[in-house]
């Protein structure tokens, strides 16, 4: 027998993940013991210091990571091994909670519905009957716990360093997200459905992602990254494994950010979900699950690129095509930000495949991975800021997402319009806006990495998607509105803070992209 | 080092009949509980290579894959016990509100 060897947990600096998932725990023991008029108000306040608290955490611990491999990343493993807190961890940790805290903002918003949330009052309750009328004015605070557990898997899934741990973060994440889907207030049979799809669909491809961890752990006889890296660098038996096995993960993991030809979901389960719900997976979702295709691509099948570059250059350029095409055809508002995020992703797998290491690149030019976070964060202002005033447009029977009922809303509501307007175009990538740098930044790196059939054809997508993002411009502001049109409705601040953050954010970005940019060089490479 | 290529086999058998089933059946306590094969045979896959390797990091992964499954398992049925008070009808054919 050996010896017993304490486990390295370096709780000084994994501690912000464990804040968030103690606070998740502390608001279910809440749901179980308050009594229902004080839930909110609690709910509402651990979620929001527990997020805060996360987030000065975030900082503190970027700012003393230690330097290792001469300099080119920063950081340490934790809890054993299983969890790697480096620069681009700690960048995309901050992503997530800044971008939880609007989903808190979103979720809390109570004018809107006069006096009550966006979600069901009681989830059993069966649509249409006299249970639902009786539980109408109640409000349904589990989502708070649900939102911090979902957070929590968010949070791990791009620091796992192992499979097990990817896994089970994939999981944790998932699991809440599928309920939450399932819990609009309005259109209920619409938000179960979406529940139900996104629910089969998302077990079904966990299920290869599963296989895929098993295949590769039979090739590499090591669930950690850094064992993985070392028996593709040095083994040539099994490689049959190894490859079904990337494969497999792929599926998992491009299911989760909405790849073709796993896009399927995408559309139905935006459109269902209650829109507070749909900003906060747009943005949550699409960062976690890039930082883990990032982090197991570059550290784990790094020396493995040849065969799976080839793939994802395909899953791009089908993703931008499908994406920006069959946006052009919906006519729904909600539907088609669900395949504009399709494209989206298309466009960060182009990132994706650009030059990775430092040296292969100019002086000052961000390598691929710099790239990709801050296309991330581009989007993901513009994305939650969209689906923050698709919430405020509203007629007698809720949220107007049916593009025709936006007709002439620039005239009504000037300042709502403008702000949606501007989200557009951040999303078409014009100047001036956050989307150009994104877009320039993860087009060079593809080009400089010699990926220019993707790139042209992510301009080409480009171009198509402006297309559909002027129409609805168009749309808001020269159309002339006929029936029932729908109007802008006055929300609390909490949601006029989002929109304000998502406007902030995409014009900083736009405009003085440097800082930013700056940031995410410093996060440096992944450690191995 | 023992051969385990027997059960690989029949894990991948097992594997394709539970993806099979997910693409082929009506019902959706059916289509998960394929979803749940898949699962099973995934958790046969990492103890036979754990058996292979001569480690225990597969046994360990096909614990938590239990945990996990469960934890599925209390949601999964949530949401289609919703779905089918509300439609009288648990097939994923009716479900077809969303599309295009």
């Amino acid at each position: 027998m050996g010896e017993f060897t304490q486990p390295l947990m370096e709780y000084g600096s994994i501690w912000p993940l464990f804040v968030v998932f103690g606070v998740a725990c502390l608001g279910v023991l809440a749901e179980a013991f308050l009594p229902r008029g004080r839930r909110h108000v609690v709910q509402l306040v651990l979620a929001v210091a527990g997020l805060l608290a996360a987030l000065v955490g975030t900082v503190l611990v970027g700012m003393d990571l230690e330097v290792t491999e001469g300099g080119a990343a920063r950081g340490l493993f934790g809890a054993a091994g299983a969890v790697a807190v480096d620069g681009p961890t700690v960048f995309l940790w901050g992503m997530l909670l800044v971008f939880a805290l609007t989903g808190v903002a979103l979720f809390a918003e109570r004018r809107l519905e006069s006096g009550v949330s966006a979600f069901a009052g009681q989830a059993a309750a069966l649509p249409g009957t006299e249970a639902e009328r009786r539980t109408q004015a109640l409000d349904h605070t589990e989502v708070y716990p649900l939102l911090m557990f979902a957070v929590t898997g968010m949070m791990l899934f791009p620091a796992a360093a192992d499979l097990l741990t990817l896994f089970v973060a994939l999981e944790v994440l998932s699991l809440p997200l599928y309920l939450l889907a399932g819990l609009a207030r309005r259109r209920r049979l619409l938000s179960q459905e979406a529940a139900l799809k996104y629910f089969l669909l998302g077990a079904f491809s966990s299920g290869f992602f599963l296989y895929g961890v098993a295949l590769v752990y039979g090739f590499a006889g090591s669930m950690s990254f850094a064992a993985i890296d070392e028996a593709v660098r040095n083994d040539t038996e099994n490689r049959g494994l190894l490859l079904v096995g990337i494969g497999m993960l792929m599926v998992g993991l491009l299911f989760k950010v909405g790849a073709v030809p796993f896009q399927a979901w995408t559309p139905d389960v935006y459109q269902g979900a209650p829109t507070a719900v749909t900003a906060f997976m747009a943005a949550g979702t699409k960062i976690a699950a890039f930082g883990a295709i990032l982090r197991l691509l570059y550290v784990a099948f790094g020396a493995e690129r040849w065969s799976w570059q080839p793939m994802l250059w395909v899953v791009a350029i089908l993703t931008m095509l499908v994406g920006a095409v069959l946006a052009i055809v919906q006519t729904d508002v909600k539907r088609m930000l669900a395949y504009s995020a399709i494209a989206h992703t298309g466009f960060l797998l182009t990132g994706v495949l650009g030059v990775q290491g430092a040296s292969a690149l100019a002086e000052g030019q961000v390598t691929s991975l710099q790239s990709v976070l801050f296309y991330l964060l581009t989007y993901s202002f513009a994305t939650v800021g969209a689906f923050a005033v698709v919430t405020l447009v509203r007629d007698s029977s809720g949220e107007a997402s049916a593009m025709e009922r936006w007709a002439g809303l620039g005239a009504r509501s000037p300042l709502v319009a403008g702000a949606f307007a501007f989200f557009l175009l951040s999303m078409a990538g014009i100047p001036l806006t956050a989307g150009f740098t994104g877009k320039w930044a993860v087009f060079t790196v593809a080009l400089a990495a010699g990926a220019w059939p993707v790139v042209l054809v992510a301009i080409a997508a480009s171009v198509v998607s402006v297309f559909f993002y002027i129409r609805l411009i168009r749309v808001m502001y020269f159309a002339v509105p006929e029936g029932e049109v729908a109007s802008v409705t006055t929300p609390s601040p909490l949601t006029t803070a989002v929109i304000v953050v998502g406007v902030v954010g995409t014009l900083a970005l736009g405009v003085v992209p440097g800082p930013v940019l700056d940031l995410a060089a410093d996060a440096g490479q992944f450690i191995r | 080092m023992d051969d385990v290529t027997p059960y690989i086999v029949l894990s991948t058998i097992l594997f394709t009949i539970g993806s099979v089933g997910v693409l082929t059946r009506r019902n959706a306590i059916v289509v998960f509980m394929s979803v749940e094969l898949m699962l099973n045979a995934c958790n046969l896959a990492l103890v036979a290579f754990a058996k292979q390797h001569g480690n225990l990091d597969g046994q360990v992964a096909a614990f938590f894959v239990m945990v996990v499954a469960a934890a599925e398992v209390v949601v999964g049925l949530a949401i289609i016990m919703t779905i089918f008070r509300t439609r009288r009808s648990a097939s994923v054919d009716d479900a077809s509100l969303l599309k295009y």
